[in-house]
Formats: C-alpha cells, sequence, structure tokens
C-alpha cells in the first residue's frame, strides 16, 4: 500500500463484503430452502431463516432418492460422478504426460504433425460437434457406461502443453546424466520425471476433477439408464418436477450435495487449484 | 519446434506414447468434427434412406432464417453481457484484494469457490432465485413496482442468464485479474504517489493499462465462455425460452440436432460455430506470442 487512506481501506472492505454476499447468496437461500419442511413453500416466498427438517430432507435424498423425478437415491449419482471425475482427471493426466514426453524427449517423424492434431482438440469443444460425436459413441456401442462417460473426454491439449512446457524447463543435464548411467528412457520416465511432476500433476488434478465433475451436456446424451446418471446432471429433472409439485426442499438438498464436493476441493486445496488454473492457460 | 538438445533414440516407442492421446483425439474430435462438416453440405430425406449433397443449401438457409439471425444477435447480447459484467465486477473485487494484506485471503477463498459450481447447478440456483411463485427477487421487485416474469418476458428471461452465467464466471475472472495486478511493478504506482496522484487517478492511468494483456486474454475467454459453456445455465434455467429469447446458437444446435432432428441445418450450425472457436483461439495465441515479448 502506497499511502494511508482510512476511507478508502472502509470502502474496500465495504465493496469485497457487498460482493461475497451476493457471490454467497444464491446458495445460502438454497441452503436454506433444503433445510425446511414440504408445506414450508406454501405461504409463497423461500423463508431466510433455516428451518428443521435438515437431516430428513438429506436423508431421503441421499437413500430414498425422488421415486416421482425418476431419480434413484442420491448416493449412487454421488458415486457416478465421482467415479466420472476421477476417471477424468486420472486418464487425461496419464495420456498428456506421456504424449507431453514424447514430443519433447523424441525426435521421430511426424512429430509437428502430432502436436497439431493434440492442438485442434481445443477447437473443437463437445458443443459444437454435438450429433456426429453422439452417433460415435452409439456405434461403438459405448452408450450408458462408464466408458461412453470418461474416454469421450479423456484427450487434452491443455494439459499436454502444461507438462510440455514443464518438461522444457528440466535441465538436459539430468537426462544426460540418466543415460550415462545406462537408464533407458522408460526408467528415466518413471525415476526422475514423474517425480518431478508431483506438483503439476497435483495441481492439474484439482482442476480436472471439477471439470469432470461439472459436466452435464455429455452425461445427459448418453445416458438413459438412472444407473448410469450423474447428479448434477439430475438436477435439472428434479427442478422440473419440484416447479409443478413443490417439494423444493428435497431439490435443494440436491443442488446442495452436487456443488459440495468440487467446492471443497476448491476451499480446501486452494493453492493447488489456483496453480492448476493459472498455468493451465499459459 | 522446441526439443532437448539429447534425446532418446528409440524409433517406435514415442507412437506407442502418443497412441492413447491420438486415438481418443482422431475417433471423439477428429471423425466427428469431419462428420459434421460432410453432412452441412447434404440434405437427407424424411426417411433417412437417402442423401443428396446440396452444396451450401443448408448455410444459406440458416443465414435465411429469421430464427437462426435471432439466436446469432441473442448470443451476442448474451456473451457481451457476460463479458463486462463478470469482468468489471471480478476487476473491481480484485483491485480490491490487492489494497489488502491478510485479509485479502479470506476474501479470495469466498470468491473463488463459484468456479466449482456446474453451469446447470448456477442456472436452477437463479432461476429458483427469481422463481415468479415463491422467488425471493420477484417479491422484492413487486414491492418496488416491477412485476418480473421470465416464462413470459423475454428480457427478463435473457437478464436472468446473464446473471446467473456470469455469477459463476465471476471468480474465474478475479483470480486472473488478481495474479495480474501482482505483477504491476509497485515502483511505478509508487512514484506516481509522489508525482502526488490520487489513487483513481494512478489506477486508470498506470495500473490498468499495464493489466490490458489480462483484460484481453480474459475478453477472449469470457466470450468463449458465454458462447460455448454456459448450455448448463440455459438449460438448467429458462430452457432456451420464452419464444427463443434465451436460445444462443450452442442451444439451438442442440434442439435442432436432438429434439428437432433435422441434421444437416444441425450440422451447418455446428460447423459455424467451430469457426467461431477456430477465430477465438486463433486471436488468443496470437495474443500469447505476443505477451511474451511484452
Amino acid at each position: 500500500m502506497v499511502e494511508n487512506r482510512p476511507f478508502l481501506t472502509f470502502l474496500t472492505h465495504f465493496v469485497l463484503i457487498l460482493g461475497v454476499i451476493v457471490v454467497v447468496f444464491p446458495v445460502y437461500l438454497a441452503f436454506i430452502a433444503s433445510t425446511q419442511g414440504p408445506s414450508d413453500f406454501l405461504s409463497g416466498v423461500v423463508p431466510l431463516l433455516p428451518g428443521s427438517h435438515l437431516m430428513e430432507n438429506y436423508g431421503q435424498m441421499l437413500t430414498g432418492g425422488m421415486s416421482r423425478a425418476g431419480a434413484p437415491p442420491l448416493w449412487i449419482l454421488l458415486g457416478n460422478s465421482l467415479l466420472m471425475a476421477i476417471i477424468i482427471a486420472v486418464g487425461k493426466i496419464a495420456i498428456s504426460i506421456i504424449s507431453a514426453y514424447a514430443i519433447v524427449y523424441f525426435r521421430f517423424p511426424f512429430r509437428l504433425l502430432a502436436f497439431w492434431l493434440i492442438f485442434i482438440t481445443l477447437m473443437l469443444p463437445v458443443e459444437v460437434r454435438i450429433v456426429p460425436t453422439f452417433k460415435v459413441v452409439a456405434d461403438l456401442g459405448m452408450l450408458n457406461s462408464y466408458a461412453g462417460l470418461t474416454i469421450p473426454l479423456i484427450a487434452s491439449a491443455t494439459a499436454t502443453f502444461l507438462f510440455r512446457q514443464f518438461f522444457l524447463t528440466i535441465p538436459d543435464e539430468l537426462m544426460e546424466a540418466a543415460r550415462v548411467d545406462g537408464s533407458g528412457p522408460m526408467k528415466f520416465f518413471r525415476d526422475i520425471l514423474l517425480p518431478l511432476s508431483r506438483t503439476n500433476i497435483a495441481a492439474l488434478f484439482v482442476v480436472l476433477f471439477i471439470y469432470g465433475w461439472i459436466q452435464y451436456l455429455w452425461p445427459l446424451l448418453i445416458t438413459n439408464d438412472s444407473r448410469y446418471y450423474t447428479i448434477v446432471m439430475a438436477i435439472k429433472r428434479l427442478a422440473a418436477v419440484a416447479d409443478s409439485d413443490p417439494q423444493w426442499n428435497l431439490v435443494m438438498a440436491a443442488m446442495i450435495l452436487a456443488m459440495l464436493p468440487p467446492v471443497l476441493v476448491v476451499i480446501l486445496m486452494q493453492r493447488l487449484f489456483v496453480k492448476g488454473l493459472v498455468e493451465t492457460e499459459k | 519446434m522446441q526439443t532437448k538438445r539429447t534425446i532418446f533414440q528409440n524409433k517406435l516407442l514415442p507412437y506407442l506414447l502418443l497412441v492413447p492421446q491420438l486415438a481418443v483425439t482422431i475417433v471423439f474430435f477428429l471423425w466427428p468434427a469431419g462428420q459434421a462438416v460432410k453432412s452441412s453440405f447434404e440434405r437427407e430425406d424424411p426417411f433417412g434412406f437417402r442423401t443428396t449433397f446440396i452444396w451450401f443449401d443448408n448455410y444459406l438457409q440458416l443465414f435465411e432464417d429469421p430464427e437462426y439471425l435471432n439466436s446469432l444477435g441473442r448470443t451476442a447480447i448474451f456473451a457481451v453481457s457476460v463479458t463486462l459484467l463478470s469482468m468489471s465486477l471480478a476487476l473491481l473485487f480484485a483491485v480490491a484484494v490487492n489494497r489488502l494484506l491478510r485479509s485479502g485471503r479470506v476474501y479470495t477463498t469466498l470468491l473463488l469457490w463459484p468456479y466449482a459450481v456446474a453451469p446447470v447447478v448456477a442456472g436452477v440456483l437463479w432461476w429458483f432465485m427469481f422463481n415468479p411463485t415463491i422467488g425471493i427477487l420477484p417479491y422484492l421487485l413487486a414491492r418496488l413496482g416491477i412485476s418480473w416474469n421470465h416464462r413470459v418476458d423475454g428480457t427478463d428471461a435473457m437478464i436472468l442468464i446473464i446473471l446467473a452465467a456470469s455469477w459463476k464466471q465471476i471468480s474465474y475472472n478475479f483470480l486472473f485479474f488478481v495474479a495480474g495486478l501482482q505483477s504491476v511493478p509497485q515502483s511505478l504506482v509508487e512514484a506516481a504517489a509522489i508525482d502526488g496522484a490520487g489513487p483513481f487517478k494512478r489506477f486508470w492511468t498506470i495500473v490498468f493499462p499495464l493489466l490490458s494483456p489480462t483484460t484481453f486474454f480474459l475478453m477472449i475467454i469470457n466470450i468463449n465462455y458465454a458462447m460455448f459453456e454456459t448450455f448448463g445455465t440455459i438449460d438448467g434455467s429458462t430452457g432456451g425460452g420464452p419464444a427463443g429469447a434465451t436460445n444462443t446458437l450452442v442451444y439451438k444446435v442442440y434442439a435442432d440436432g436432438f429434439l428437432g432432428l433435422n441434421i444437416g441445418s444441425s450440422a451447418a450450425q455446428s460447423v459455424i460455430l467451430m469457426l467461431i472457436v477456430i477465430a477465438l483461439t486463433a486471436v488468443q495465441f496470437r495474443w500469447v506470442e505476443r505477451r511474451v515479448q511484452y
């Protein structure tokens, strides 16, 4: 700080507190709604203070689900989401780190072509090729399966670039020393590169876990069997039912459950999250 | 392209290492994209027996279709509003946090987490707040004499998705603005302060211009976000309605291709979207190259 201006400091806190209120309020409201009883919404406006049905609502959603909305118990959906997010994060990291290794530590024909093919995936988000990608997955018989939920999302240009950048900063002497000592490429990768990449892998994992968890369009397209629903894609179905039949307390409990895991990851691993997010965009 | 001074000599190994990534890329990215380009030049008869090659007819039809032009306009309004709103709020918060020392960290944590909220969850959250029957905001607005109903009024619906999409994006912009602010040399700011420039003047004449690379980068990212990553937000709140008022380009591809089953038109729309992403990515990477020399 350059100078001491009490009024400006006051204004700073004022702006930030206002900002935090705006950011937190929608979720606060959802949480409040999730603690109410079924009849508390009939009066018109959502209450602003917690009700007494917290355990009851969450318990019912987790173990019973909402049969009228065709939703199975949420613990199944949460399990699917968790599995999907972890497979996507681990898969992306695994195939990206070995591609980056190939591109940086070897010289071979079509190296540049491979690099550009990977780069192109940046320009083809799922949203712009919905129908033909769905068709490919259907032809391969991967609808309603964990493979279908994860494998098509597993290619990652950003992760490959991140590892490539990182490998380029590793001193050449390390590799020369390893070669002099008689280590082959896989041994060098396993014993030297992997341990050095540990922080990058962890940071990337946090960001990719969130990416996998919040996928919506993809699971919506390729699952119609409720055993493979993820919690995020089931939200809309629940909300649509609640609109005609006021079960807002249950829907909002599901919303909170859908938000909680990735939000906790961001809060608890904030340092890794920030590192992962800022570095993948370079 | 850069490699190492010394490399491994294996001939086969690099290909094996690249196979998983390239297989996924080709099967699930390039092949479908090629298919989209191909069927954008074709028309399928109603029973799907025969396809005829029709050059640019699908595209021409799109640009004569008032619904598509409407969707194009809506998307532009949406993208620009989300970008402006979320970036200006994020910049305000970032500048504020940057003034603080210890308490800044607490605020940062409190502002960062919406990044992890799924777009569809954000859509439903705001839809709930603005719900005409039980939402709290229509209730408050009614007291001010404003009637709100996003199920009937297209403008209300557009405002709803802009707010929901911006709410989620503030955290991302905030993070990058904070990083950008920290790299502004403190000596310049101090020199200006000695010359008698007040905090607002210092911000506009020194800090803001030095932030321009971050600002520009975020602009591209935000336009990209608003156009392509808000499918869930829209699907969770307005569902493209009322009467197409929030039917953005991406939402329309989905609606035409999956619900309307108009493959040729949907493919042509996909190709147009691809061109938009390619343009945005090209701009972004050109800028990244420039920043290296900056």
